[in-house]
């Protein structure tokens, strides 16, 4: 799949964003303008993402048709998601702000649905069974992992990150290991996509165009996979194992600072993966994965 | 809504014999002009007469060589297009309900004025029948010539998909698959037509008849007992006595 970087910004942004809001709303107890910064920053983080997603689409202006079919579509209850969560957690953010003094119980149904929406951003991809990599319940946990683990080093929160972090380090680990398999098993060949295999051998005589196409370049992406053995090392490395090592070792607050950056570009690694690693079963009409 | 109707009360569908199509793209092109200037948004270019052109379809012809384990290799041509699945995964997964399956004859649309082009629906498909157009910015896909079907200004012979009506070979074959006296439902019983890439679910309506077995190159010829050639006469007589010396 392509991995266009709208939609890697989106879900890396937002994912973090929902995750930080989540614990400021049930976790943290500032006050002030101290709390408005924060508040701020997490609420910032999760409308970058959806205004990036906006990018994506071919017809902008009528995004908000998006949220009338939440009945049948994860992307329809994602948008309900994020919606109801900014909400539901705006009377926290005003309480700490203002020192209203809301109690802390009112933070978690807004922090409830952060996460939930950070689970239907993963459902979106999950529930797609032509890209058998991605349709597999390891999908909506990573992405829910990421935003806890982004989010509370964000929120400088040290033994809460090192567990989210080790989590997250052993579910990316699990979802490229079900991964690499998951083409194989869904039993999709070049002989079922055509019906010929029946017959013999099926192999690519002629393409139907010999210029590129839509199809070719949203989800037939070959280029970069080379490097992505390599890729994932980067990966890991970044998003989990240097981070640990800055909140575990660096005293107080110096480790987020170091932490964050570093959590932030693993993150985008390997969500570039995530979709340069896809392969979608159209391929194999071009003989292609 | 994007919710599947659980019952159509027509499968309207194609039955493509890949036993007769010979590959000419007569159906590709003919798809590309209906559907430049009726239903909905034109099929766009994007520079056709360039280095890279590039464009919309929602037909297209593919070529394959398959090697059987004991006969000679073959080529076959493989146009492929809307299923029209049952159980189609590109409307479940549209977000604004611009994708739906018609309950009165199963064909599988795109509203253009609701899409709002986040392509979600064409990676839903396995079967890649769903093209963005890049000029309109919403999704494009075979309407099974919902615009010719049911159109009375036409003449009868006309009222069929631009593709089946093109087709010089009579490879296409137009019809409701949900009814088993039906032509196309007869033909694909009579010749074991079969549905693409069944383990992804979809319950495609579209069917495909496979190509007929061919001869074995070493099967012998229908002509080798006239080839056997018995000399009569003085002839024969020279024949059996040039053999005893």
């Amino acid at each position: 799949m392509n991995p266009a970087p709208s939609v890697i910004i989106f879900t890396v942004f937002s994912g973090m964003g929902f995750g930080y809001l989540a614990l400021l709303a049930t976790v943290h107890d500032y006050s002030g303008i101290a709390a408005f910064w924060h508040w701020f920053v997490g609420y910032a983080l999760a409308t970058i993402g959806l205004a990036a997603s906006a990018f994506h689409l071919g017809n902008p202006a009528r995004a908000w048709r998006a949220f009338t079919q939440w009945r049948s579509s994860w992307l329809s209850r994602e948008a309900w998601g994020a919606v109801l969560a900014l909400l539901a957690l705006a009377p926290v953010a005003l309480s700490d702000w203002l020192d209203l003094g809301l109690p802390r119980g009112f933070g978690w149904p807004g922090a409830v649905l952060a996460v939930a929406t950070v689970a239907a951003s993963g459902m979106i991809y999950a529930s797609i069974r032509a890209v058998p990599r991605w349709h597999h319940w390891t999908v909506p946990v990573l992405f829910v992992a990421f935003a806890c683990a982004g989010g509370s080093l964000l929120a400088g929160l040290r033994d809460l990150s090192l567990l989210a972090l080790l989590v997250l380090g052993a579910l990316m680990v699990l979802y490229w290991r079900v991964g690499d398999g998951a083409f194989a098993r869904a039993g999709s060949t070049m002989g079922t996509a055509t019906g010929l295999g029946t017959l013999g051998g099926v192999s690519v005589f002629e393409p139907a165009h010999t210029a590129d196409n839509y199809l070719l370049r949203e989800m037939i992406y070959v280029v970069g996979r080379r490097h992505a053995a390599k890729l994932r090392v980067l990966a890991l490395l970044l998003a989990v194992v240097l981070p640990l090592l800055a909140m575990l070792l660096l005293p107080g607050r110096y480790g987020p600072y170091v932490a964050v950056p570093l959590h932030l570009l693993g993150a985008l690694a390997h969500r570039w993966l995530f979709f340069a690693e896809a392969e979608h079963v159209v391929g194999l009409y071009y003989g292609k994965r | 809504m994007t919710c599947l109707p659980g019952k159509t009360d027509k499968a309207l569908g194609l039955v493509i014999d890949l036993d007769t199509c010979v590959g000419c793209q007569a159906c590709v092109t003919a798809c590309k002009g209906w559907n430049d200037q009726g239903y909905g948004a034109p099929l766009s270019d994007q520079n056709p007469y360039g280095s890279n052109p590039s464009g919309t379809f929602l037909n297209r012809v593919h070529s394959y060589q398959v090697q059987p384990v004991e006969a000679a290799p073959m080529i076959v041509n493989f146009p492929r297009s809307c299923l029209h699945c049952a159980d189609a995964p590109c409307v479940t997964v549209c977000p604004t309900g611009a994708s739906y399956k018609r309950v009165e004859d199963g064909i599988v649309l795109v509203n253009e004025d609701a899409c709002i082009g986040c392509g979600l629906c064409a990676w839903a498909c396995p079967y890649g029948a769903r093209e963005m157009d890049a000029d309109a910015g919403v999704m494009k896909k075979c309407t099974l010539c919902v615009d010719r079907i049911y159109n009375e200004n036409l003449p009868e012979e006309d009222r069929e998909p631009a593709c089946v009506r093109t087709c010089p070979t009579g490879a296409r074959h137009f019809g409701d698959l949900g009814d088993p006296e039906s032509a196309v439902s007869q033909l694909v019983a009579a010749r074991g037509g079969y549905d693409l890439m069944p383990e992804q679910g979809t319950k495609p309506v579209n069917k495909y008849l496979a190509p007929r077995k061919k001869d074995r190159p070493d099967q012998a010829s229908l002509l080798a007992p006239l080839l056997d050639i018995q000399a009569t006469g003085f002839a024969g007589w020279l024949d059996r006595v040039l053999r005893k010396i």
